[in-house]
């Protein structure tokens, strides 16, 4: 096959093209975002359309994040309990598990369900709207698509993204005393005080800190892709992925970065 | 006896003086991708005129909606409507201006999520300060207006096409805007369907004397709206004599090459000399 077939319909894009649209997402994504925030201090503020993505976002996500906080909670204490057995230090199953889901574990892996099912959610739904001009006839009709469609979604995905990570934590507490009380035979009294009295307000306040981050990573994230989505189904498509892998990527890394932040901020650990 | 004024009539609320231009096109260019749809086209449209946009598919008629409404902005020159330079207005002060501009999008472009009632009362909804009661009679007399009352409870998505065009043109008329414009109503719907939407049309600018800018793929819509008038008594489109043809405010704009190649009324057009234009009317 000669190189000419093969890149036949491949579109060349100059190095610095490339940047400028990269710059522009960046910016736009940013301006969207601000004005997302900034339409919190301008009437009108959608309180029904608030309340609606809060029970869409919120209690829809209640089963994944119940499920995956308990289990994830249980193969903490599974995995560490088996190492910790080694050492004779079994009853800092407790510590370790309450430690990593509060911290860590709880904000990330509720951060990544939420992000998984409803970034793309958002950005299908947004983009579905630009494909069939519905953003374009809101706009028509007098309506600030930002102050309809993307703030609500960003309140509703803060709030109850904060609270779900404290569900989460909770269940995945639990679900590690089980494994370690029935499978190992802790004492379950035991297990839940030293859960208790290893954790420091520091770190609740990093694991409490961290899904608002997430949360507003999510929905602006969501909502930008869909907001973006160019060319038809195929368009809305991408644009559903890619909010799920951005907004993935992002919280990993931003979970990364505000971990270290409050270290050093808060002196802990 | 012509029929009692309904309450959509009555509303005729004159922003500017009579003999203002509702819009007015100056210069106004606009390239995409380095590549030029309009290329210094100017034009206005009178209170109370039809102004039917004409051209092959990507000749930029849709897009003279979107600019008019403000959706995009040119590269150069000035778009006044209702007086205002919406060209240098922020996305903001559009808001306000597009309350009194209705658009009928080519696919309807209904809120999917939403019911058809809902979707005919957003714009009240929105602006906010009409009762529950006055809401639900002004969406049932627009629904009545397209004829589509046993609707109101429906999804779009269990509406037909023709159905859908229908319910839009209610969702714009239901706040009784000062300018309507109309992406291509009939495109893509059978004849018959199109011979009601258009009839619709003809009905909205013989009523309530909207200033309109109709964008057709099809001239035939154009032409049977300048030679047909609404009849309240028969409650259907007819046709006009050949001698009152001349009254009815439907003027014709063509576009070819990013230029405006002709701007008149249907009698100019049928006795033009351009060739290309003989040739699209034929």
């Amino acid at each position: 096959m000669a190189a000419g077939d093969l890149f036949s319909g491949v579109e060349l894009i100059s190095p610095s093209d490339w940047a400028k649209q990269q710059l522009k997402s960046v910016q736009d994504y940013a301006v969207l975002s601000a004005t997302a925030l900034a339409n919190l201090f301008r009437r009108p503020l959608y309180v029904a359309d608030i309340m609606q993505q809060a029970d869409l976002i919120g209690v829809g996500s209640l089963p994944i994040v119940a499920l995956t906080g308990c289990f994830t909670g249980a193969v903490l204490a599974l995995n560490s309990a088996n190492t910790l057995q080694r050492f004779g230090s079994l009853s800092l199953i407790g510590q370790l598990v309450a430690v990593g889901m509060v911290t860590e574990l709880g904000p990330v892996i509720t951060g990544l369900m939420v992000a998984g099912r409803n970034a793309s959610g958002m950005a299908s739904e947004l983009g579905s709207m630009i494909v069939t001009e519905q953003i374009d006839a809101m706009r028509a009709l007098g309506t600030d698509p930002t102050k309809k469609l993307v703030t609500p979604r960003v309140v509703s995905t803060v709030f109850m993204l904060f609270f779900l990570t404290i569900l989460s934590d909770a269940l995945g507490l639990l679900g590690g005393g089980a494994v370690a009380s029935l499978m190992f035979g802790m004492d379950w009294h035991q297990y839940w005080t030293s859960a208790w009295q290893i954790l420091a307000y520091q770190d609740v306040l990093t694991g409490l800190v961290k899904p608002l981050l997430f949360g507003l990573i999510i929905a602006t994230i969501g909502c930008y892709y869909g907001m973006s989505a160019r060319g038809g189904t195929q368009g809305v498509g991408r644009a559903t992925t890619q909010a799920v892998v951005a907004s993935s990527i992002l919280i990993i890394m931003v979970d990364f970065f505000t971990t270290r932040f409050l270290m050093t901020v808060l002196g802990h650990r | 006896m012509a029929a009692p004024p309904t309450a959509l009539e009555a509303a005729s609320r004159p922003a500017q003086s009579a003999s203002d231009p509702i819009v007015r096109f100056q210069d106004v260019s606009i390239a995409f991708e380095d590549k030029p749809l309009l290329d210094g086209i100017s034009f206005q449209l009178a209170r109370g005129e039809t102004k039917a946009l004409l051209g092959v598919a990507g000749s930029g008629k849709s897009t003279i909606l979107k600019l008019t409404l403000g959706l995009i902005k040119p590269d150069s020159g000035s778009i006044y409507v209702l007086g205002e330079d919406v060209t240098r207005m922020s996305e903001e002060q559009l808001f306000d201006l597009r309350r009194n501009i209705g658009i009928v999008f080519q696919e309807s472009a209904l809120f999917d999520s939403l019911t058809v009632r809902d979707n005919v009362a957003f714009r009240l909804m929105e602006e906010g300060g009409t009762s529950e009661e006055e809401i639900e009679r002004r969406v049932l007399e627009a629904l009545r207006f397209v004829e589509l009352e046993r609707t109101v409870n429906m999804f779009p998505a269990e509406l037909s096409g023709g159905m859908r065009r229908r319910v839009g043109i209610a969702r714009t008329i239901i706040t009784q805007p000062e300018v309507l414009l109309y992406d291509s109503p009939t495109g893509g719907l059978d004849p018959v369907t199109s011979n009601t939407i258009i009839e619709l049309i003809v009905k909205q600018r013989d009523l309530y004397k909207i200033s309109s800018l109709l964008v057709s793929h099809r001239l035939q819509d154009a032409f049977t709206m300048a030679t047909h008038y609404f009849d309240r008594k028969t409650n259907h489109m007819q046709p006009l004599p050949p001698e009152a043809r001349r009254e009815v405010p439907i003027t014709f704009l063509v576009l070819r090459d990013s230029k405006v190649i002709f701007d008149g009324d249907a009698h100019e057009l049928e006795h033009t000399r351009d060739e290309y234009i003989r040739e699209y009317i034929s």
